[in-house]
C-alpha cells in the first residue's frame, strides 16, 4: 500500500513536471518578466488578445474554370480548322453560371464530322466529355471531377500566393488556411499587423498580369467600341476591356478591343522589379518571362510587330484592366516593361505582387474583423482578472465548506490548471495551433467551476458514507468509487458539447471548446486520481479510525 | 460546514407552481421573440458592419448623428454597448448597407465621417485601422529629426503606439505633445507634420458579408441540434429512452428561456453566445444526471414506494450537491460576468441565466416529467412501476 502510494505520487509529480515544462519551457530566469516571457513563448495568444486582423476570403473559383474553358474553346476552333470542318461555331452558352459548358453548333450533316469532333475532344481535351446535343450539335462539358480538382487547385494556389505576399510584408505568425466547410474560402489571420492600411489591399490584389493582343481602341465607351466594328459585332475571339485612357494618370476611362485568350498569363512571369524609365525617370515595372512563355511571346511579337505580317498592338492587362496598349516596335522574347502612371510605392507594390505570383482567380472579402491593440490588451486584463476572482472565490469556498478536504480540492484544482495550460504549450510545441483566445480564458475559468464539481460530488458522497457510520478509509473508498460513474457521465455530456464547438466553430469559439474539453479531461485525472492519492496519503498517516476533516 | 442536511421538501407536490413558473418565462420569451424584439442576432449571423470607436472625451450622440448624416450614412445606428465606458460607441451599419463586393467601404465611410475636424495632409494617428508601426516609422524616417538610420525609428514608432494603446489612453491620444516626455520634442515636432491626434480611436471593427452570416446561422442550428441529439442518445444508452427525453426537454427548456432572456433584454446573440448555449446544453445535463443516477439507485432500494416518492427522495438526497456544484460554477461565471470585459458580456450573460435555469430545471422539469410519464402510462395500461433496465450501461455504483 505504502509503496503503491509512492509510485502514484511519483507519477503525479512526473505529469506535473511535464506540463510545467509545457507552460514555461526552461525559463531564462525566475523574475516576473522572465517568467512572463517564458509563458508567452509557449502559450500563444489568439488574435482577439494580441490584436490583429481576421479575414475570410472567397476565391472566385468559377473564374479559373472559365479561363480553362476559354482555352478549350480556342483549342476546339484550332482543331476543327485543322480538320477542315468549316462553318462550325464554338461558344459557351452560359458563361456566368456554367463556365464549364461549351457548345459546338452548325456542324455539317455528316456522321464522319460528328465522330471527328468526338475524337478531337478525346485527343486534345482529356478533362472534357462530349455529349450529343440537339440539331447535330455537341455539348462539351468539363468533367465534374476535373472541375472540382481545378477548383481545389485554384484555392491551394491562392493560399500559396497569399502566403508569399504576407511573408513579403513581414507579418509574423500568420495563419493562412482553407476555411470551414466551404471549399472555396480561405481564412487569413494576421496578428499584430504593423501596416494595417496596406496589408488588405496587397492580399486582395489579384495581380493577374496578362499580355493580350489589342485590335482596337482606345474607344471612349463600349458603345463606340461596338460601333467601330464591322457590322457592329465583336469578333468572337475578342472582348472589350476597360482601361486607362492614354496620357492620363488613372483618371480617364477607355475601352479596348483585346483578344479573349491571353498570349502570356500571370503564371508565365518569372520575376519582376520596380525601376525607373531611363529618359523620364518615371517609375516602371520590369518583368521577365519563363523560357516557354518567352518563346511563345517571341513568335507573337514577330507576327504582330510594326511592319510584320499582321501588325497590331500589345495590351498589358492587370486584373482585367488595360494598363497600356503600346505598339510592338520589334520582336520581344522574354522581358518587358509596364509603364503607366505609377508612383514609386505602387510600382514597388506591383513588382512584389508579380514576384509572389498572380492569384489564379480574384478574391472577395466575406468577413473582415480587426481587433485594435488597445482592446486586445484590455481583454487580457479583464480575462485574467475574472479568472483570478473566479478561482479565489471557488477556492475559498471549498476551504470553508470542506476544511482540510478543501485543501485537497484546491490542490487538485491547481494541478488541473497546470495540466490544461501545459497542454496548450505542448500543442504549440508540436506545431498544432492551440491559441489561447478570450473565450479560451473563459473556458479555463469554467473548467475551474466545473472541475470542482467533481470534488463536490465525491466529498458529498464521502460525508454521506460517514454519516451512515462507515470508517474514514471505507468512506473515502466508497465515495470515490460511487461518484465515479456520475462524474464520468457529467464529463461526457459537457465534453461532447465542447467537441462540437471545436469542430463547428472557428477561431475564438473553437479555442473555447478546446480549453473546456481538455480542462475537463484533465479534471478526470486531478479530481479523481490526484485527489484520491492525497486522501490516501493523509489517511495513511492518521491512526486507524481517527476522524477525517471533511 | 453544511447547507442542506436531511431536507425533505415535497418537490413534486409543487409541480404546478413549477409548471407555471416555466410557462411564464418560456411564453414571455417566445412572445418577445415573435412580437417584440425578435431574436436579436449579432453581426456574425446577420451580416453588417460594426465600428467600435473610443472618443477622447465623452461624445455627444447628437453630434455623432449629425456627422453621420452629413456623410450620407442615414442608416447607421449609434449603439452604446453593454459593459463599456461612456466614451465608447459602436456605429453599426445593416447588412443591406454592407456591400460584399467592397466590404470595407462602410467602415471607411464611418471613420471618415467621424473625423469632424480633419487636418488636410495629415492622418489621424488614433485611427488604428490604418496607422500602425510602419506608417509612423516611415513618416519619421522621411523627416529624420534625429539624423539616424531609418531602422532606428522603428523602436521609437513602437513606443509612440504603445503609448496610444496603453490602458489609460485605450487607443486614443488626446494631444501629441503628451508624447514629448517619452520620445522627446524633436520627434514629436516631426510627427505632428504628418499626424494629428483625432478625437477618437478605432478599437475594433467587425464586417461580415451576408453570405457568411447565413452559413453561420445554419451551422449554429446544426450544432445546437446535434448536441441535443447527442445528449439524448447518450442518456438513452446510459439510462432509458424516457430519461433521455426528459433530460433533453429540460435542456431545451433552458435554451429556450436563455434565448428568451436575450430577446427580452434585446441583447444580441453572437457566435460566442451560441458557444455559451452549447456549453449549457452539456452542463445542464450534469445536475439532471446526478438526480437520475440517484433515482435509478433508489428504485432498486425502495421497491414498495411509488415512483413519485422515490423521485422526491432522490431530489432531496442530491439537493446539497446539485446546489453546491451549480453554485460553484455560478461563482466562476459571475466573476466572468462582472470582470470579463465587454467582449465576453453576452457570453457570460448567457451562462449566468443558463446555469440558474439549468439547475432549476433538473429539479423542476426533468424529474417531474419522469413521474408524469409514469402516471400517464399507469393510467393507460394499469402497469406497475417500471424499473429501468438494469442491464444497460453496466452500472456499478451511483452517486
Amino acid at each position: 500500500m505504502q509503496k503503491n502510494l509512492l509510485v502514484k505520487t511519483l507519477l503525479i509529480i512526473a505529469v506535473l513536471l511535464i506540463f510545467l515544462f509545457g507552460i514555461f519551457g526552461i525559463p531564462s530566469g525566475f523574475s516576473g518578466d522572465a517568467l512572463k516571457q517564458a509563458v508567452l513563448n509557449h502559450i500563444h495568444l489568439g488574435l482577439d488578445l494580441k490584436g490583429g486582423t481576421h479575414l475570410i476570403l472567397q476565391v472566385m473559383v468559377n473564374e479559373a474554370v472559365a479561363a480553362d474553358s476559354d482555352h478549350a474553346v480556342e483549342t476546339l476552333k484550332d482543331q476543327l480548322a485543322k480538320s477542315n470542318i468549316t462553318g462550325a461555331t464554338v461558344t459557351k452558352p452560359d458563361p456566368d453560371n456554367h463556365p464549364e459548358q461549351i457548345v459546338v453548333q452548325n456542324l455539317p450533316q455528316d456522321p464522319a464530322v460528328s465522330s471527328r469532333v468526338q475524337e478531337i475532344v478525346k485527343d486534345n481535351l482529356p478533362d472534357y466529355d462530349p455529349t450529343r446535343g440537339p440539331n447535330n450539335s455537341w455539348i462539351v462539358t468539363m468533367k465534374p471531377s476535373a472541375v472540382s480538382d481545378l477548383k481545389s487547385r485554384t484555392v491551394d494556389k491562392s493560399i500559396e500566393a497569399i502566403r508569399r505576399r504576407v511573408d513579403a510584408l513581414g507579418v509574423s505568425e500568420p495563419v493562412i488556411q482553407k476555411n470551414g466547410m466551404g471549399n472555396d474560402e480561405i481564412l487569413v489571420q494576421l496578428p499584430g499587423v504593423d501596416d494595417p492600411g496596406r496589408v488588405k489591399d496587397i492580399i486582395q490584389s489579384t495581380a493577374r498580369l496578362e499580355l493580350r493582343e489589342a485590335r482596337g481602341g482606345p474607344y471612349s465607351n463600349e458603345q463606340a467600341a461596338r460601333a467601330a466594328q464591322p457590322g457592329g459585332m465583336l469578333p468572337s475571339n475578342m472582348v472589350l476591356l476597360h482601361g486607362r485612357a492614354e496620357g492620363t494618370n488613372g483618371g480617364g476611362d477607355a475601352v479596348y478591343l483585346v483578344s479573349r485568350v491571353p498570349v502570356v498569363s500571370g503564371t508565365d512571369i518569372r520575376d519582376a522589379r520596380a525601376g525607373t524609365k531611363g529618359d523620364t525617370n518615371q517609375p516602371i515595372v520590369n518583368f521577365y518571362l519563363t523560357a516557354s512563355a518567352g518563346k511563345k511571346f517571341a513568335d507573337f511579337t514577330e507576327l504582330h510587330k510594326e511592319g510584320g505580317t499582321d501588325p497590331s498592338r500589345l495590351a498589358i492587362v492587370l486584373d482585367n484592366r488595360v494598363i497600356s496598349a503600346p505598339s510592338i516596335k520589334d520582336q520581344i522574347s522574354d522581358s518587358g516593361i509596364i509603364e503607366g502612371g505609377f508612383t514609386e510605392q505602387s510600382a514597388s507594390d506591383l513588382a512584389k505582387l508579380l514576384q509572389s505570383g498572380a492569384l489564379p482567380a480574384s478574391l472577395r472579402y466575406l468577413t473582415e474583423r480587426t481587433v485594435g491593440p488597445s482592446l486586445g490588451a484590455d481583454s487580457i486584463r479583464s480575462g485574467v482578472k475574472a479568472a483570478i476572482w473566479g478561482m479565489v472565490a471557488v477556492m475559498v469556498f471549498m476551504l470553508i465548506y470542506y476544511r482540510a478536504a478543501g485543501i485537497n480540492a484546491d490542490v487538485a484544482l491547481i494541478f488541473n490548471l497546470i495540466i490544461l495550460l501545459g497542454f496548450l504549450g505542448w500543442m504549440n510545441m508540436f506545431g498544432m495551433s492551440a491559441v489561447l483566445t478570450l473565450p479560451g480564458i473563459a473556458g479555463v475559468i469554467l473548467t475551474v467551476g466545473m472541475g470542482v464539481d467533481s470534488n463536490v460530488l465525491i466529498f458529498e458522497r464521502i460525508r454521506e458514507e460517514l454519516r451512515n457510520g462507515k470508517a474514514p478509509a471505507a468512506a473515502v473508498d466508497q465515495g470515490f468509487s460511487r461518484a465515479w460513474t456520475t462524474i464520468l457521465d457529467t464529463h461526457v455530456t459537457t465534453i461532447v458539447s465542447a467537441l462540437i464547438l471545436i469542430f463547428v466553430g472557428s477561431g475564438p469559439v473553437s479555442g473555447f471548446g478546446l480549453t473546456l474539453a481538455f480542462g475537463l479531461l484533465a479534471n478526470l485525472f486531478t479530481a479523481v486520481f490526484v485527489s484520491r492519492v492525497i486522501f490516501d496519503t493523509v489517511l495513511s498517516r492518521k491512526e486507524r479510525g481517527a476522524a477525517l476533516s471533511i | 460546514m453544511e447547507f442542506f442536511r436531511n431536507t425533505n421538501i415535497d418537490f413534486l407536490g409543487k409541480k404546478w407552481y413549477f409548471l407555471a413558473f416555466s410557462l411564464i418565462f418560456s411564453v414571455a420569451g417566445i412572445l418577445s421573440m415573435l412580437f417584440w424584439h425578435g431574436i436579436p442576432l449579432g453581426v456574425d449571423f446577420r451580416g453588417g458592419t460594426l465600428v467600435y470607436v473610443k472618443f477622447v472625451d465623452t461624445p455627444n450622440d447628437k453630434a455623432i448623428r449629425a456627422a453621420l448624416d452629413k456623410a450620407g450614412l442615414r442608416n447607421a445606428r449609434i449603439q452604446h454597448a453593454a459593459g463599456v465606458t461612456q466614451n465608447e460607441v459602436v456605429i453599426a451599419l445593416d447588412e443591406k448597407d454592407t456591400n460584399e463586393a467592397d466590404l470595407s467601404r462602410g467602415k471607411n465611410q464611418i471613420i471618415a465621417a467621424l473625423e469632424t475636424n480633419p487636418q488636410p495632409g495629415k492622418q489621424n494617428i488614433n485611427n488604428s485601422d490604418l496607422i500602425g508601426v510602419a506608417a509612423v516609422r516611415d513618416a519619421l524616417a522621411t523627416r529624420d529629426p534625429l539624423h539616424k538610420a531609418p531602422a532606428d525609428y522603428e523602436p521609437i514608432a513602437r513606443q509612440i503606439l504603445a503609448y496610444r494603446d496603453n490602458q489609460e489612453n485605450g487607443g486614443a491620444i488626446r494631444d501629441l505633445n503628451e508624447l514629448k516626455s517619452i520620445v522627446g520634442g524633436p520627434v514629436v515636432d516631426a510627427l505632428s507634420q504628418d499626424f494629428y491626434a483625432g478625437s477618437f480611436g478605432v478599437r475594433h471593427t467587425d464586417i461580415v458579408g451576408p453570405q457568411v452570416g447565413d452559413q453561420l446561422k445554419r451551422t449554429a442550428w446544426i450544432a445546437v441540434l446535434c448536441s441535443l441529439a447527442g445528449m439524448l442518445v447518450y442518456l438513452w444508452f446510459r439510462f432509458e429512452l424516457i430519461y433521455g427525453v426528459a433530460a433533453v426537454v429540460a435542456v431545451f427548456h433552458d435554451t429556450l428561456i436563455t434565448v428568451g432572456a436575450f430577446s427580452l433584454t434585446n441583447q444580441e446573440i453572437t457566435l460566442t453566445v451560441i458557444a455559451a448555449i452549447l456549453t449549457l446544453v452539456g452542463y445542464s445535463m450534469n445536475d439532471t444526471i446526478v438526480v437520475f443516477d440517484r433515482i435509478r439507485e433508489n428504485i432498486k432500494l425502495m421497491r414498495r414506494e411509488s415512483l413519485s416518492e422515490i423521485v422526491n427522495r432522490s431530489i432531496n438526497q442530491t439537493l446539497s450537491r446539485t446546489i453546491l456544484t451549480s453554485g460553484l460554477t455560478f461563482l466562476t461565471v459571475l466573476s466572468l460576468f462582472l470582470f470579463g470585459g465587454e467582449v465576453l458580456h453576452g457570453f457570460s450573460f448567457a451562462l449566468v441565466i443558463g446555469i440558474l435555469i439549468g439547475t432549476y430545471s433538473s429539479i423542476a422539469v426533468a424529474a417531474p416529467m419522469l413521474v408524469a410519464y409514469q402516471e400517464w402510462r399507469t393510467g393507460r395500461k394499469g402497469a406497475v412501476v417500471a424499473v429501468p433496465a438494469q442491464s444497460k450501461g453496466k452500472v456499478r455504483a451511483k452517486a
